[in-house]
């Protein structure tokens, strides 16, 4: 039974994931260092990062707790805000980049998780296509409401309003959030490093939360929520539960994100952004963590690669997403990637487990 | 049978109160109109018999009130209730109400006569729009008893198992369970309260593993927060243990242990009945309804199923209550059987009464049966 504790099976648990992230960073980190990386997607680095993020998050409401979320990129521009505003007040106090970064994030973090919460409460009591039409609709309200937010500091502190920047009544203050302007004189403190972390502590929150009694309470829900409820499971705390964790993850996204630029504008959030994380994850595959990883990267990566070709580049984006979709279900390709498994073993999928014992006696 | 029953649980004649005329035709009505009034005589001798020495039992534990009142904590308050409020008008007219018994339809074994019931309904109904699917339905549910429900198709058994479990919300009735009121309950709680159930249609987590929905099962009986799972604190690793140990003991039951690793959805017919009465049990329930556990499954397996529930009941000291249609089994394996026919009670007693009693041979097979 050392078959047990082979390369193959810890290649399909979740330290294989964390393997292909931690080999990726290195990779890009050497390629960026060594100068063999275009300049361009050196400065996307910590937007690819923010966007997986956003992905595996979405998956787990999607993927996970099975229920399908149209508003996601709302709870990253609550988070990216809040982030912004938090580190603005942070780095009048102390003057440490990577302590105003954490602790900005965990701000961000936590009022997604707020907005998360408060938004998730009542839209969860809905399920399919209703649930997807009100996140959707709360997700516009949300980025309706950060159009018409002023923020601005000075030293008697914080001050807000919902009609104009003038109406903040400040006399010698900085403006952080200008309305439709967004958010202005972004401190830049993203980097490559901080996305990996970041990547990197989402896919433990998600893979240790879905390995765990939580976690399979959440699957359970999504499999069959009457059968949940007949053996004592609380159906709406679960559910309510993934939401508000991919919330905060996806808070902590917006806040990456955002502090890559100099400043982010609230219609950057829109519908648009949530079904482009959406496509993402579907993409990579519902509910397969690995699969968000990858697709947000090259999905994230494609366009801007593809720059140099100007307006025909959404038109080659499009084919590779209908390709993706399409090609594992041509005959040919999908005999090619049955066949792949038996020479390749570390590619066999978990149910095949009972195969393996035959795989290994040989 | 029903008249077996006026003995073993009738009131003693001496049991009278005070109560205005009108009231006792009130009262009458609340028993089954398809029990006999409390004047019939027994007829089955060796039944009386034994209904003698259960009565004398109960006469010494309570002496004035007799078996049913023992029971039937709800009938009685029923009795003190309509005293008072007649009590008053009674001094006024002066004159005097007969009294009668109100005879009770509850059976359990006698093992389990001066337990708490672990399910008594009262009265329970549901309507849908104008349809009473389940209506004036009366159970009591002993202990450790295997109770059947049977009755044509359409007749409301399920229904029944979804008034018990709240998935519907009773329109009339109380279920009380280990004599605690289930109203306003939802399903999860009703769980937690000690209710599990299995389903006509097998509703698996079927993209999980067999040890994962046997772990599902076990959710209330070992904790493990969140931030616990999230962080892998040494309590996320005992509660972990504790799962893994718990469901393989649960798996040996059904002889399951070494299906664990395999996804639920691909197990074959009969095992994925075996593990949602394995699910079922993982919540450590008082009661344990399952609808339809037979169906689908060979002799051998039903033998097997057989073997098997009496193994839970014994091993567990739980009450267990099916749904079945295999007559052969419910025959078998219950002590007290109810055939319900249009959301009605026709029918309650042990195998052989059911077996032989007209309106359930009617209710299966038409009034025109008889004759043949």
């Amino acid at each position: 039974m050392a078959k047990n504790f082979s390369f193959s099976k810890l290649w399909k648990g979740p330290f294989g994931t964390y393997l292909i992230v931690i080999v990726a960073y290195v990779v890009f980190q050497a390629l960026a260092s060594t100068g063999n990386l275009p300049s361009v997607v050196i400065g996307l680095l910590p937007t690819i990062c923010a966007y997986i993020v956003a992905a595996v998050s979405l998956n787990l409401v999607v993927g996970i707790s099975g229920e399908l979320s149209l508003g996601h990129a709302a709870f990253m521009s609550v988070g990216c805000y809040t982030g912004v505003v938090a580190a603005t007040c942070y780095s009048a106090m102390f003057d440490i980049p990577w302590l105003v970064f954490f602790l900005s994030m965990f701000t961000g973090a936590l009022f997604a998780a707020l907005a998360g919460f408060v938004v998730g409460v009542p839209v969860l009591r809905l399920s399919g296509d209703y649930l997807a039409i009100v996140t959707l609709a709360f997700g516009e309200i949300i980025k309706n409401i950060m159009n018409n937010l002023y923020v601005g500091l000075d030293a008697s502190g914080l001050h807000f309003s919902l009609t104009s920047s003038a109406d903040l009544h400040m006399t010698n203050g900085k403006i952080i959030i200008n309305g439709p302007q967004g958010a202005v004189g972004i401190e830049q403190l993203s980097t490559f490093f901080f996305g990996f972390c970041l990547v990197m502590l989402t896919l433990a929150v998600v893979l240790n939360l879905v390995r765990s009694r939580s976690g399979r309470a959440i699957m359970a829900v999504r499999d069959n929520a009457i059968a949940a409820e007949s053996v004592g499971i609380n159906t709406m705390k679960y559910r309510l539960m993934a939401f508000v964790v991919a919330s905060a993850l996806a808070g902590m996204a917006g806040v990456l994100y955002a502090m890559n630029y100099n400043a982010v504008v609230p219609v950057r959030f829109d519908y648009n952004a949530s079904i482009l994380i959406l496509v993402y994850v579907v993409l990579g595959g519902i509910g397969n963590i690995r699969g968000s990883i990858i697709s947000a990267t090259v999905l994230v990566v494609l366009p801007e690669v593809l720059r140099f070709m100007s307006e025909y580049r959404m038109l080659i984006y499009a084919i590779v997403l209908i390709a993706v979709m399409v090609l594992p279900n041509v005959p040919a390709v999908k005999r090619f990637l049955d066949y792949l498994p038996t020479k390749l073993p570390f590619l066999r999928k978990r149910s095949e487990v009972p195969g393996d014992v035959v795989g290994g006696a040989e | 049978m029903a008249d077996d029953r006026e003995t073993r649980f009738g009131e003693p004649d001496d049991f009278r109160e005070e109560v205005p005329e009108p009231l006792t035709t009130e009262d009458a009505p609340v028993a089954d109109a398809d029990l006999p009034a409390a004047d019939s005589t027994p007829d089955a001798p060796a039944m009386g018999e034994e209904a003698l020495q259960v009565e004398a039992r109960a006469e010494a534990e309570a002496p004035t009130h007799g078996v049913a009142a023992l029971f039937n904590r709800s009938r009685r308050g029923t009795y003190r209730a309509q005293s008072k409020s007649g009590g008053a008008r009674a001094k006024g007219s002066g004159s005097r109400t007969k009294m009668v018994a109100l005879p009770s339809d509850g059976i359990v074994p006698e093992r389990d006569l001066y337990a708490t019931p672990v399910l008594e309904c009262r009265h329970l109904g549901i309507d849908f729009g104008g349809l009473h699917a389940v209506e004036d339905f009366n159970l009591i549910v002993g202990k450790t008893e295997i109770a059947g429900l049977i009755g044509p198709n359409g007749a409301g058994k399920t229904t029944v198992f979804n008034l018990l479990t709240k998935v519907y919300q009773p329109t009339r009735g109380t279920i009380l369970l280990d004599g605690v009121d289930t109203h306003g309950m939802t399903p999860s709680k009703v769980a937690q309260a000690g209710i599990a159930r299995t389903f006509q249609n097998i509703r698996l987590f079927s993209n999980l593993t067999v040890e994962e929905n046997v772990e599902i099962g076990l959710h209330n009986q070992v904790r493990c927060g969140m931030w616990s799972s999230i962080f892998r604190l040494p309590k996320y690793w005992v509660s972990e243990h504790e799962f893994h140990k718990q469901a393989l003991e649960l798996l040996d039951i059904f002889s399951m242990a070494d299906m664990a690793e395999i996804t639920a959805g691909n197990l074959p017919y009969g095992a994925q009945r075996r593990l949602e009465i394995i699910r079922a049990l993982a919540t450590h329930p008082k009661l344990l309804l399952l609808d339809e556990p037979a169906a689908g499954m060979n002799p051998v397996e039903t033998e097997d199923l057989m073997t098997n529930i009496r193994k839970i009941r014994d091993e567990f000291q739980i009450a267990i209550v099916l749904i079945e249609h295999d007559m052969d089994l419910v025959m078998n394996i219950c002590e007290g059987i109810a055939v319900l026919n249009y959301g009605k009670i026709i029918a309650k007693g042990t195998p052989e009464e059911i077996q032989g009693n007209e309106q359930v041979i009617e209710a299966y097979l038409g009034s025109g049966a008889k004759g043949a």
